[in-house]
């Protein structure tokens, strides 16, 4: 079942509202995106904990509406 | 339920020092993610335990609640949760990977 890019940026922004998220849907078949995140909130988080944060503002979705989503976390450059 | 999965989880991670919990087997991987984290760890030349979720549902779920994490593969080293396919290729293609498993003395035929 396709999820909307806006979708996945409106549920990450609302766990995460400093959140940059960029999303490119690689198939234009709105069920395979990538994703990058940058948020601040990241900092000293492993790479793993940074997902998670990600994974648990998608509440569930990811590996289910939300087939594949590419995942990459970042932490602004001050 | 969930403590009998758990620790047969425990039990397969703590037993192999490299476990890969994914869709398919190594030979015959089904599913795009988990083939690009057996190339890696193939290219690495590290030994690694393979478990295909898709003949055990419970595991299937498990694997799932047991690393807070909602995608196949799973990628575990020495027992801990090293990530899924973004990750280790992100960690693979910076080192790190290759970096950890030197530091978990985990023999590697490639260690370019």
């Amino acid at each position: 079942m396709p999820m909307e890019a806006s979708d996945i940026i409106k549920f990450i922004k609302e766990s995460i509202p400093d959140a940059d998220v960029h999303i490119e849907d690689l198939r234009g078949d709105g069920d395979h995106y990538a994703a990058t995140v940058i948020s601040a909130s990241f900092e000293g988080k492993s790479r793993v904990a940074q997902h998670q944060m990600v994974y648990k503002a998608l509440q569930g979705r990811m590996g289910e509406e939300l087939h594949a989503l590419a995942l990459q976390t970042a932490i602004p450059k001050s | 339920m969930e403590n009998i999965i758990f620790d047969r989880i425990r039990k397969e991670i703590e037993n192999n020092d490299v476990v890969l919990y994914m869709k398919g087997n190594a030979i015959f991987p089904q599913c795009g993610f988990s083939a690009a984290v057996v190339q890696i760890l193939s290219q690495m030349g590290v030994p690694f335990k393979d478990i295909n979720v898709m003949e055990d549902s419970e595991i299937r779920q498990g694997i799932k609640d047991f690393a807070s994490w909602p995608t196949i593969p799973q990628l575990y080293v020495k027992g801990e949760f090293v990530g899924g396919c973004d990750i280790i290729r992100e960690m693979y293609e910076s080192g790190e990977l290759q970096e950890m498993m030197r530091e978990n003395k985990v023999p590697m035929e490639n260690a370019a």
